[in-house]
């Protein structure tokens, strides 16, 4: 057999030169065999278009797929040449409309010779190339549902493809689907040398310990399918990657039960993957694979999709309303946060005064009024509360009974909160100074002059004193009120700072969130969000926490500034957001409280209120504290 | 003659350091190596090293560039690639980074230093892929600025932090090898025997958007940091590394021990290291 098969060039594909003892155009194969063309080149050995001169009347063409046998091992040799045999044996036997038939096979010195059906139509990754959009997801679909019912089929004779992936998947001239370059040609190639770029991109894991299995195949063809959804190139992206670039992150065309499947095929684990390529047919049978459009005729008895690993993409919006435990109305509007101590909680506002409210039920409990409005936030020391106000005056009083203990007048309007540490309340003041006050007699320790008004609530540590302030310069200060170092940022630092392990982390007017070095004052890393940063950070052991004017928050990584998420909010996020385990609290001016999953910004609820909210939520035994522009302040169940 | 053979023979790779000069020095040191191995024919790696030191009334602290960098290619590509790619990141650092600090009376606020660094790799990864598009290369860098580490890393050369005598990876290959370690289908020891175990999945040069690891390190005081190339890491075993960088204290010395070692276990591949001792 095979003596008389005439070559042609396949037109559109590349020809390699002929110095490698390739055949030559017009070459006769043993006996006759002219008019031999190159039509394709893949591992070791080249595919020729030819045609049969058994059938002298007739033009029918053939495929023949040539391999070099290079070895220079007889042994090896011989296996090769076996190995081959076999493999060729088995296809001979196979008949299914997607696999080309096998007519011969022979060899000549060092070469094999394969003789198939000529498949006139272009392969997968030429359709990808050749195509500026995304391919019709109907289309994809059926691909899928032909592609697996081959595989069924070869799985059942048992015949493992191995090397399922776009160029080796035609789509002949009546559109249906063939696969071409069965794995024979695999025997053939030798390991390689020299540090490689790029990877085989649709193998799963597994074949790299040399297991070549069906669930093998069912990986490979969800890494197809991937990469024709998609359109991004696996050979290009981080090998076995296709979990953490869901379908529909590029195309969202895809329905969601399609995602599902496909990415099911793509488990790292053998097991976790569809159990046949039967099972994933069925599968695929029973999805509607554009997003929105209608489900498809229901089957009976069919197993259901699982969506197992897989993020569900319904509505993550809860049921359940969020009722809160009491509100209780203040004269004005509330912008300061509230803070919880001895069962009280102390919350200043626009009305000048400064209320105690029973923690537990909200009643009152009293007021002190000042001169001017209570925009900061009090903070609660040894049975004293600390707050300033627009007076110009920072005031100690009792936290139990509202009398007053001491006052401390600065040069300017007090929008800072207070911070209490080393026996001295720390506050900043629009008169451009941080004043150092002992709080057992209100006299002033120091005070560290700034460039703009101090609205920054300072960070104190054992050595250091960090604050910012409206020129946009940072400082740090060493306990004596001397400045160590000074940062510049391009606009105001009215963000209240946070010091971990050495790092310094604030948000400025600039847009940027800067983590900058605690002893040197030196950037670590910076995050641009989309508008000015306003809000102060707060972190767990892996995230910093902070809103922005954009109406994001987001989660950074501590130690690089690297985003892991961020939550979308309908107004601006002034705030500093509030922490307890694994839900992050805070407030948007869109009227709304929000908690989200700090794992994964996922929104757990949200509660309406009546007006902007720029004031911090306070936590509490399970409870969240919070002012709103509308007069009230609120208790929420966390 | 004298240094190669000095430097293929087996002698003990450390040998005590017998030295009256006093090594606490209040700047950072460094040492650097790149050797050809016993194996290859051309060295396709590179490596740069630039350090700052000043001492005046202003005390700016110490600036150091490090990179290393493993070319791939045949025809030159890969030595040509690597070397390119080193001198375009020091072109684009001095300009950008350096002589800023200087001016600016030692603030640098515009950009941090980790976005300058990677903006002078993309302009390496264009160069590359503009003037060797048949090359590309690994690259691990360095800047240091006072006690703060801005590493960068594209590729399978690595940087490792050594300090109290324990070596820590700051890396993390982009090898087919260490995904495959990463999902558990591999064992480290079946990852270094792999026969895809010089497969890389992103490297400069590839592609037009170059993906970068970037991170920052707090360096401790007396900590020691080191660059290399997998001609090094794969062939000397991790203790033995941890312990000449640990021990030598001469940042040169130490170096080419490390790469004695690395010969005397075959020296196949190129061998370049950079190891920069921090002040104490």
């Amino acid at each position: 057999m095979a003596e008389s098969i005439d070559t042609q060039k396949f037109p559109g594909r590349q020809s390699m030169s002929g110095h490698d003892g390739t055949l030559k155009p017009n070459t006769i194969l043993q006996k006759p065999l002219p008019h031999c063309r190159r039509s394709g080149h893949g591992g070791m050995g080249s595919v020729y278009q030819a045609r049969d001169l058994r059938f002298p009347n007739v033009t029918r063409l053939v495929a023949v797929k040539e391999m070099l046998n290079v070895s220079t091992d007889p042994s090896i040799r011989e296996t090769t040449l076996r190995n081959f045999e076999r493999e060729a044996n088995v296809l001979a036997s196979l008949s299914h409309p997607a696999v080309p038939k096998i007519y011969d096979y022979f060899d000549v010195e060092n070469r094999v010779y394969l003789v198939m059906e000529f498949i006139k139509g272009k392969d997968l990754e030429v359709i990808i190339n050749s195509t500026p959009d995304f391919i019709k997801v109907e289309l994809v679909h059926q691909w899928a549902v032909d592609l697996c019912d081959v595989l069924d089929y070869l799985h059942r004779q048992p015949f493992v493809f191995r090397d399922v992936k776009p160029s080796n998947i035609m789509i002949d001239q009546h559109r249906n689907v063939r696969l071409i370059d069965f794995g024979i040609a695999k025997t053939f190639q030798e390991g390689q040398k020299g540090t490689m770029i790029g990877t085989e991109g649709y193998s799963p894991p597994e074949q790299y310990k040399g297991v070549a299995s069906p669930a093998g195949d069912i990986y490979a063809l969800g890494a197809t399918l991937h990469h024709i959804l998609t359109r991004r190139d696996p050979r290009l992206e981080p090998p076995f990657s296709f979990a953490d670039r869901p379908i529909r992150d590029y195309n969202t065309n895809v329905s969601v039960e399609f995602e599902v499947v496909v990415m099911r095929a793509l488990a790292y684990e053998p097991e976790e993957r569809y159990e046949s390529a039967a099972a994933m047919k069925t599968a695929l049978e029973q999805v509607r694979p554009v997003f929105g459009s209608s489900p498809p005729p229901a089957r009976t008895a069919a197993p259901a999709v699982t969506s197992e690993g897989i993020r569900p993409a319904t509505s993550f919006f809860p049921t359940s309303e969020v009722v809160p435990i009491w509100r209780f109305r203040c004269e004005d509007e509330v912008t300061s946060s509230p803070v919880v101590a001895n069962g009280s909680v102390y919350v200043g506002c626009y009305d000048n005064g400064l209320y105690c409210l029973n923690a537990s039920d909200g009643s009152f409990n009293w007021r002190y009024a000042t001169d001017g409005s209570v925009a900061s936030s009090p903070a609660v020391d040894d049975d004293v509360v600390y707050f300033g106000s627009a007076d110009h005056n920072l005031y100690a009083v009792n936290s139990r009974n509202g009398r007053i203990v001491w006052t401390f007048p600065t040069q300017g309007a007090v929008y800072s909160s207070p911070r209490v540490a080393l026996g001295h309340v720390f506050i900043g003041s629009e008169d451009t100074h941080l004043y150092a006050i002992k709080t057992a007699n209100g006299r002033q320790a120091w005070r560290a002059g700034a460039t703009g008004p101090v609205r920054s609530t300072a960070f104190v540590t054992d050595e250091r004193v960090y604050f910012g302030c409206e020129s946009g310069d940072f400082f740090a200060t060493d306990l004596a009120g001397v400045i160590k170092w000074r940062f510049k940022a391009r606009r105001a630092v009215t963000s209240s700072p946070l010091v971990h392990e050495k790092v310094v982390f604030f948000g400025s007017l600039d847009w940027h969130v800067y983590a900058v070095d605690a002893e040197t004052g030196w950037t670590v890393w910076r995050y641009r969000t989309g508008k000015p940063v306003v809000s102060s950070p707060v972190h767990d052991d892996k995230n910093l926490y902070i809103g922005s004017a954009d109406g994001n928050m987001y989660a950074l990584d501590l130690g690089t500034g690297r985003d892991r998420w961020r939550f979308q909010t309908e107004g601006q996020i002034v705030g500093r957001p509030a922490l307890r385990g694994t839900a992050l609290y805070f407030g948007s001016t869109d009227g709304h409280v929000y908690s989200v999953d700090t794992k994964n910004g996922m929104l757990r609820w949200k509660f309406k209120t009546d007006g902007p909210v720029v004031s911090s939520p306070f936590l509490h035994e399970g409870v969240v504290y919070v002012g709103s522009l509308d007069n009230h302040v609120y208790a929420l169940t966390a | 003659m004298e240094f190669l053979r000095r430097l293929l023979s087996r002698t003990p790779a450390h040998a005590p350091a017998v030295t009256s000069v006093s090594h606490a020095t209040r700047h950072l040191r460094y040492g650097q190596i790149s050797d050809v191995g016993r194996v290859r024919e051309t060295n396709q790696d590179a490596c740069f090293a630039f350090v700052s030191c000043e001492a005046s009334r202003r005390a700016a602290p110490d600036f150091g560039l490090f990179i290393v960098a493993d070319g791939m290619g045949g025809h030159e590509h890969g030595e040509k690639a690597s070397g390119l790619t080193a001198r375009v990141i020091a072109d684009y650092m001095a300009d950008h980074a350096f002589l800023p600090m200087l001016s600016r009376n030692g603030h640098y606020e515009v950009e941090t230093l980790a976005e300058t660094l990677n903006d002078a790799i993309r302009a390496a990864n264009a160069a590359v892929s503009d003037r060797v598009p048949n090359g590309g290369t690994t690259l691990t860098a360095a800047a240091i600025y006072g006690a703060w580490a801005y590493l960068t890393h594209v590729g399978d050369s690595r940087a490792y932090l050594v300090a109290d005598a324990a070596m820590a990876q700051l890396t993390r290959d982009h090898s087919l090898v260490q995904r495959l370690i990463e999902l558990k289908q591999l064992t480290p020891e079946q990852a270094a025997e792999h026969p895809h175990r010089n497969v890389l999945y992103r490297a400069v040069g590839q592609t037009d958007h170059i993906e970068l690891d970037s991170s920052v390190v707090h360096l401790p005081p007396a900590a020691r940091l080191l660059l290399c190339s997998d001609g090094l890491w794969s062939v000397v075993p991790e203790a033995t590394i941890t312990e000449i960088v640990a021990t030598v204290s001469d940042p040169q010395q130490a170096c080419v021990a490390l790469a004695q070692e690395a010969n005397a276990g075959g020296g196949p591949d190129n061998i370049t290291a950079v190891v920069i001792h921090m002040p104490g």
